[in-house]
């Protein structure tokens, strides 16, 4: 770990060392630790995958060609909060489409993208498997069915 | 070695035990055609174009990537064969752009061979192209994600072999990309601008950054004295880039083509490779008499400068001070010739035609400027010169052989075989002995540190006191060099490196394709350049004795120090 000139020597990123540690000397341990990094920050910072190429002797653009391959890995960070407006074939028949516009339009974000201040994330879904309650929408584990666009709104402000 | 017996395409054939189906067919003559695979590279098995019929197998197997086996049935050209890599190719051209006539590659591009070849005449599928930006951040390399096929070729070369790993693969399916670290540019990113990359790339996807326009620029300004200078590499080179064998000795019709593309002078980089000896082989000298830091390690080769910058910066004292052979040409041919001249630094135009784009990148370093000015104004590659060769028309078989131009192109058999992995080394040997011992050296071939071994050792008695060297091309074997050193386990006191696989002649501003074979018969061509030179030590160059004599003092003087060292700077490895 490298020290600013701040003189805190204080490594930026302690679950990380406790992780790699964790993992020490073992074998095929790259996206577990990736797993748990995600867990601990939510997503997958640059510099962390710089500490990770260095404890492992892994090419940084290995470890990032691996986190970008893998739908679960996150390289920015996200929201408080996931929004997902499911695009599966009963909801895309009962407008779907129109529900996921207005988050769009509320949140000023396409999906795949973050609020600025750290509040949505909106994630692109296929099938939320609940087709009965179509239209629908998820944030974090709520789901909300038989959604129309007036309602996005309302919803979305339950959520701080 | 044990061999097995095949049969392809009702051939029996022999085969080493452990060769693949592909390595077989092409040892027996049979052509399989291949996109992703690369002899020098770990077969990937992506692109499906060397997929063979083998008998009992329940589909078609990449032959690249099939073990071959004792009895194994094998047909490489059947119907549903063709059909398949016809397919596969045509899928590849679905997002391809169809720019050929204007791409960097036409005419030398794998992609339009095969699909000339395996008889494509339309493409069925028409895709979603790509349409990523261009990166033309870097001073030696231009990136064109849009015509990258994703074979990994470059993805392999950065790291197996030049131990950088600039580049990856990044996102999955339609999205992927070939991309540097972190999607950046490549200028931001530890590159090390050798081009190795470029040499393989089948496509245009990734081609040097072209100086052409700024030269012919150039030659056209009347106020501009327009010199040019030759690596040593170049030589045994460009008529190879011109069709003509690998390994054919050009020299002559060389200077004879620049002379005719307008140049004002034609000077040699041989020139100032014997004065690099000069200063290198006093460095070591005065540091074995100090005692350090040892090893010396040589400084010409772009790409590895800045391999130690971002790698190893802690052994950054022990790479020689010295400016490579171009940068000293630069920064001589601007202050001392140009005093002669009665020119000012800024009207003489020094052009570079080198074997390497990590030389772009050198010459734009801010601190290569010994006059005030950059040392280098262009560099162009071997390719970039033979481009330009056809664009003039000039019939280069057919050209006389001319002498280079007095005094920046005198030159000894030493300076020509800086070009070849060892040969700095032998160069440095050849005047460093005679320094040291004050006799004449009997046998100047040092060919402990000649041919293609990833590193090489040797020991060289100096009058009693023995020197212990040794030699790494490709960054990979230096990186083998470099952890000795760094474990304190290297007892050697002079080590060369040189970045592209088999030194400068294997540059990547060199023709494509290369392979082992073809550095060979550059590497035999460069020693015979040497053997017939009537001077063949640095120390005995007259044009470089009348330098220090008229202008420098001595090796390691206060003025060249100003004009020929550099320092150098740590980067970061990511």
């Amino acid at each position: 770990m490298s020290a600013c000139a701040c003189g805190n020597t204080a490594p930026k990123y302690p679950e990380l060392q406790e992780i790699l540690s964790r993992h020490e000397g073992e074998k095929g341990s790259l996206i577990p630790i990736l797993q748990e990094v995600q867990a601990a920050y939510g997503y997958i910072p640059e510099d962390v995958i710089k500490e990770i190429s260095l404890a492992l002797d892994i090419p940084a653009t290995t470890i990032y060609g691996v986190a970008t391959f893998y739908a679960q890995f996150h390289l920015k960070p996200r929201g408080r909060h996931v929004v997902r407006v499911c695009q599966g074939t009963a909801c895309h028949v009962r407008g779907g489409a129109r529900i996921l516009a207005e988050v769009e339009k509320e949140l000023g974000i396409k999906p795949g993208e973050t609020t600025e201040d750290l509040r949505f994330s909106l994630e692109p879904v296929a099938c939320l498997g609940c087709c009965g309650l179509a239209p629908v929408m998820m944030v974090d584990e709520d789901t909300h069915g038989r959604m129309t666009p007036d309602k996005v709104a309302s919803v979305l402000a339950r959520y701080e | 070695m044990e061999t097995i017996t095949l049969t392809i395409d009702g051939r029996e054939v022999q085969a080493a035990k452990g060769m693949t189906v592909l390595e077989a067919a092409r040892a027996a003559g049979i052509k399989i055609p291949t996109l992703c695979y690369h002899p020098e590279l770990r077969p990937e098995g992506a692109c499906r174009l060397c997929v063979v019929e083998v008998k009992g197998a329940k589909s078609l197997v990449a032959s690249c990537v099939m073990p071959a086996s004792n009895g194994m049935e094998v047909y490489t050209n059947t119907p549903f064969v063709r059909e398949a890599r016809r397919t596969a190719l045509e899928l590849l051209l679905a997002n391809h752009p169809f720019e050929c006539l204007t791409c960097d590659r036409n005419g030398n591009c794998e992609l339009q061979t095969l699909a000339h070849d395996l008889g494509v005449r339309e493409v069925r599928y028409q895709g979603e192209k790509r349409n990523v930006p261009k990166d033309t951040s870097s001073p030696a390399l231009v990136r064109d994600p849009n015509k990258c096929i994703l074979c990994g070729r470059c993805v392999r070369m950065c790291g197996e072999v030049q131990n950088v790993n600039a580049l990856g693969y990044v996102g999955r399916g339609w999205d992927t990309l070939i991309l540097p670290l972190f999607n950046r540019n490549l200028a931001e990113v530890a590159c090390v601008a050798c081009g190795q990359c470029s040499t393989v790339c089948p496509t245009g996807a990734i081609t040097e950054k072209s100086y052409v326009d700024e030269v012919w620029k150039a030659l056209g300004d009347p106020k501009k004295h327009v010199v040019v200078q030759t690596a040593p590499a170049t030589r045994v080179s460009v008529g190879e880039a011109l069709g003509m064998a690998p390994g054919s000795i050009v020299t002559g019709k060389m200077v004879a083509a620049l002379r005719r593309l307008g140049f004002d002078r034609v000077f040699d980089t041989d020139f100032s490779a014997d004065l690099t000896i000069m200063e290198e082989g006093h460095e070591l000298i005065e540091r074995l008499k100090e005692g350090g830091p040892l090893p010396l390690i040589t400084s010409c080769s772009p790409g590895w400068v800045k391999y130690c910058e971002h790698f190893y910066p802690e052994l950054l004292p022990h790479v020689s001070t010295c400016k490579s052979p171009q940068q000293m040409f630069g920064a001589v041919a601007k202050t001392y010739y140009a005093e002669k001249m009665g020119l000012k630094p800024e009207d003489v135009y020094v052009v570079s035609i080198m074997p390497c784009t990590a030389k772009k990148f050198e010459a734009q370093r801010p601190e290569m400027t010994a006059s005030g000015v950059p040392d280098v104004d262009a560099v162009l590659t071997t390719r970039e010169l033979a481009r330009m060769l056809k664009e003039a028309g000039i019939d280069f078989e057919g050209l006389p052989e001319e002498e280079y131009d007095a005094p920046l192109g005198i030159s000894t058999g030493a300076g020509a075989i800086f070009g070849a992995t060892g040969g700095v080394m032998e160069a440095a040997l050849r005047t460093v002995y005679e320094v040291v011992t004050g006799k004449t050296l009997e046998s100047l071939d040092f060919t402990a540190v000649r041919g293609l071994d990833g590193v090489k050792e040797a020991s060289v008695d100096l009058d009693g006191k023995t020197v212990k060297v040794a030699v790494a091309h490709g960054l990979a074997n230096a990186k083998k060099v470099l952890d000795r050193i760094k474990a304190g386990e290297a007892d050697w006191q002079f080590v060369e490196i040189m970045c592209c696989p088999g030194g400068c002649i294997g540059g990547g501003g060199q023709p494509i394709p290369v392979d082992r074979e073809k550095r060979a018969a550059r590497i035999k061509a460069i020693y015979e350049v040497d053997a017939s030179m009537p001077l063949r030590k640095s120390h005995e160059n007259p044009a470089v004795q009348t330098l220090y004599k008229e202008y420098l003092g001595a090796p390691l003087s206060e003025k060249a120090h100003e004009l020929l060292h550099t320092h150098y700077t740590p980067r970061s490895r990511f």
